[in-house]
């Protein structure tokens, strides 16, 4: 267990914890970007809009405040629905995550971005046996309360009850990863 | 024979002189009145904070009791000024803590203001009431609870738009138990939760709380407990107005907002749902200021709340209000005085909304006292902007934000020339205006011409030449603010009216053609001003030819400001030295 605690991952540096130069664009930042970075040239500051054929700076004339909220809501109101936004952690790793359900088509995109997030792989899935092949197995808590095998339940379903996720590890996993 | 007023009288008189403006000319007439001006001035006012040194200020006014300053050029706001330009706060508040530690209000505006700042606030200024911070940065949550800790008789505690390093909810425990003193609280720009209960015991010892901002991570479920305990609100700002509530949640929250009696001035509002618009109904008729603009609400719900609220004389929203909602204010809200509509999209392509230059027209004829607006619009007509003139020639604000650069009157493809011409002629008590928009020389002429109490003006991506500059410096006779980006004029016109420049606060051009040289002659012309070259990637050489980048021109007694950045060059007076980097270092 003790192995895991990558002591890199616990080290100050700029950047989401969990991430190296991995590509971000999956996970919505549910942070409101107030902290500014120090050095950050006057660019990058407008970098939270998409990039469009003419990016001008500071223009239109509207203070960073309110382009940072009102982005965060525009993202969340892309679609039908707003962010379904729930926590994800690792045993044994020292962070949290959060990400936006609504952002992934299914399990496999999830299951991919999951995998990105905290270095992990899982194992192969099958409905009969759970996660094989791997000691980590990715679960949620229903709104039951019940810890639940992600990919038991239709996708869509998934989505609505979904409270928080949590990549299980060890003996507990292999409880959960045995079935019902 | 003395002819003089004895001080007591002369004091007297002056005690009816409040406006900054009126005090500093009664100064100017004689010495005399001079001395009994500045040793009776409560309320100070510091537009640009380089303009005069701190202890000056500090000598000068005995009896000062509230200070307001103003930090980094208004531009800053849209990123045009690259971080650690300056705008420090400590001097000042260093300067004050020493000589006048009866120091009552501070408030600032775009300035950098340190926990060392605050904690130097706290623990110098024994009755200190008020401190409002607008657009500042720097600072976080541990100096707000050394403020909130330590100020006994604090009355106003007000963060807004800042960008605060944020610790966490626990500054909120830090007013004691006995503090009963809060008038007013904005914390709407914090990130992190407060504990709900001590916001709740705060409340309940506040009786004289009139104002309250809470941040949008208080949520809906809770609001109700908040208000109950301060149905005496004037001002509120909620918080997240999205979460699912229980029918009996509901109803006792709609009560709670029925009991508000007082509530003029309604915000926050973030994440609005359509379904809970009806718990507003109750407040609507009493509200003269309203905020929606963190409130994506779409146009047939707007129009619901916003045709009950008679009352209204300042809006803030989206243009999700679209022409439609438009008309309904301008049939409902007959004392509108402000109006302020944003974009909500990201990009200019986006158009899914219908707000063109009918709403604005609309509201024009129908609200007979408006006289302040901010309008963002895709495109725009000569044509509208005539209506709006004819129709109120009240304006005292009038910015106009065309989106798309250089875009013309959409109908005529002619520049948007005649309609400003139009706007400048009719409204004569014009104070402030943002041009936009495909704009020739034209019509700066008509505005050098005609607006002669304009005292700040905003103008990107216009003009042909100098000519621009020239008639706008040479003509606007009270022009104190002049920022211009990507607009591409010159020298002449900079060193032709250099005088011009000592009656303005300060001078702001980016992306223009501005020479090197220019700046170098203007400087030694001037000696009260500082030319300031603003620069993240200077040259090798610097040829009197080459452009500059940013130029931040302003007047100033204090000289050169020794605080300058590596990417910020104050233009020496002497003509052998260029530019220096003067630095305490």
């Amino acid at each position: 267990m003790d192995e895991f605690v990558n002591l890199k991952a616990t080290e100050l540096r700029l950047g989401l914890p969990g991430t190296n130069n991995v590509c971000e664009e999956r996970v919505s930042c549910n942070s409101n970007n107030n902290k500014r970075a120090l050095q950050a040239d006057a660019e990058n500051e407008t970098e939270t809009s998409p990039p469009r054929k003419t990016q001008i700076v500071g223009w239109p004339p509207v203070r960073s405040y309110r382009k940072n909220n009102v982005q965060t809501k525009k993202n969340e109101s892309d679609g039908e629905s707003q962010g379904i936004y729930v926590k994800v952690s690792m045993d044994g790793a020292p962070y949290l995550r959060k990400i936006d359900l609504s952002c992934y088509k299914g399990y496999s995109d999830l299951l991919k971005a999951l995998e990105l997030m905290f270095e992990f792989s899982v194992g192969e899935y099958s409905e009969r046996d759970g996660y094989k092949g791997s000691d980590f197995v990715p679960t949620y808590e229903d709104k039951d309360g019940d810890w639940m095998l992600i990919g038991d339940v239709p996708w869509e379903m998934f989505e609505c009850n979904c409270k928080r996720l949590r990549i299980m590890k060890g003996s507990e996993a292999k409880c959960l990863g045995s079935g019902v | 024979m003395d002819r003089r007023f004895p001080f007591k009288v002369l004091e007297h008189i002056f005690s009816f002189v409040d406006s900054n403006e009126d005090r500093n000319s009664v100064s100017l007439v004689c010495k005399s009145w001079f001395e009994t001006e500045r040793r009776t001035r409560k309320r100070v006012f510091v537009g640009n904070c380089y303009a005069v040194s701190p202890l000056k200020v500090a000598r000068r006014f005995p009896k000062m009791r509230s200070l307001t300053l103003k930090g980094k050029p208004h531009f800053a706001d849209y990123n045009l000024v690259p971080d650690g330009w300056g705008g420090y706060a400590w001097p000042w508040i260093e300067a004050m803590a020493a000589r006048r530690p009866l120091l009552e209000e501070i408030r600032l505006k775009r300035m950098v203001v340190t926990d060392e700042c605050l904690e130097k606030i706290a623990a110098s200024f024994r009755d200190f009431k008020t401190l409002v911070l607008t657009s500042c940065e720097g600072f976080s949550t541990d100096g707000i609870a050394a403020i909130a800790s330590t100020c006994r008789k604090l009355r106003d505690l007000e963060l807004r738009e800042c960008i605060v390093d944020d610790l966490g909810g626990d500054w909120l425990s830090y007013f004691p138990e006995t503090s009963t003193s809060l008038v007013s609280l904005d914390f709407s720009c914090l990130d992190s939760e407060v504990k709900l209960s001590d916001l709740e015991r705060l409340l309940s010892r506040s009786p004289n709380l009139k104002s309250l901002k809470l941040n949008r991570s208080v949520t809906l479920d809770v609001l109700e407990s908040l208000l109950r305990r301060a149905p005496q609100l004037v001002e509120l700002g909620t918080g997240s107005f999205s979460d699912e509530l229980d029918p009996e949640e509901i109803a006792k929250l709609t009560k709670a907002l029925s009991e508000l009696k007082q509530l003029k001035s309604l915000s926050g509002l973030w994440d609005l749902l359509p379904e809970y618009i009806p718990l507003l109904y109750s407040v609507c008729p009493r509200l003269t200021s309203l905020n929606l603009s963190y409130a994506t609400v779409q146009m047939p719900d707007l129009i619901d709340l916003l045709s009950r609220c008679s009352k209204l004389q300042k809006l803030w929203v989206m243009d999700l209000i679209e022409d439609k909602g438009l008309k309904t204010v301008a049939l409902c809200c007959k004392e509108l005085r402000e109006l302020r509509v944003f974009p909500s999209g990201a990009d200019l392509d986006e158009t899914d909304v219908t707000l063109t230059e009918q709403g604005l027209v609309s509201v024009s004829e129908g609200c007979k006292k408006l006289e302040s607006v901010l309008y963002f619009c895709v495109q725009f007509t000569n044509a509208a902007l005539v209506s709006i003139a004819k129709n109120r020639p009240n304006f005292r604000c009038f910015r106009l934000c065309v989106m798309e650069p250089f875009a013309p009157d959409y109908r005529t493809q002619q520049p948007l020339d005649e309609g400003f011409k139009a706007i400048v002629e009719k409204c004569k008590d014009l104070r402030r205006l943002s041009v936009s928009g495909l704009l020739t020389d034209k019509a700066f002429e008509y505005i050098g011409v005609h607006a002669k109490k304009l005292r700040m003006l905003s103008i990107a991506f216009a003009g042909d030449s100098d000519l621009m500059l020239h008639h706008l410096l040479s003509g606007c006779q009270s022009l104190k603010k002049l920022e211009i980006r990507d607009c591409p004029f010159g020298d002449t016109a900079l060193l032709e009216n250099a005088a011009k420049l000592e009656t303005m606060r300060s001078l702001w051009m980016s992306s223009c053609f501005v020479s090197f040289g220019a700046c170098k002659q203007l400087s030694q012309k001037m000696p009260r001003l500082n030319v300031e070259v603003i620069d993240e990637h200077p040259p090798k050489t610097r040829p009197d030819s080459s452009p500059v980048e940013r130029i931040y021109i302003y007047r100033t007694v204090a000289g050169p400001r020794l605080d300058t950045p590596e990417f910020v060059w104050t233009i020496h007076k002497s003509p052998e030295v260029g530019v220096s980097r003067l630095s305490i270092r």
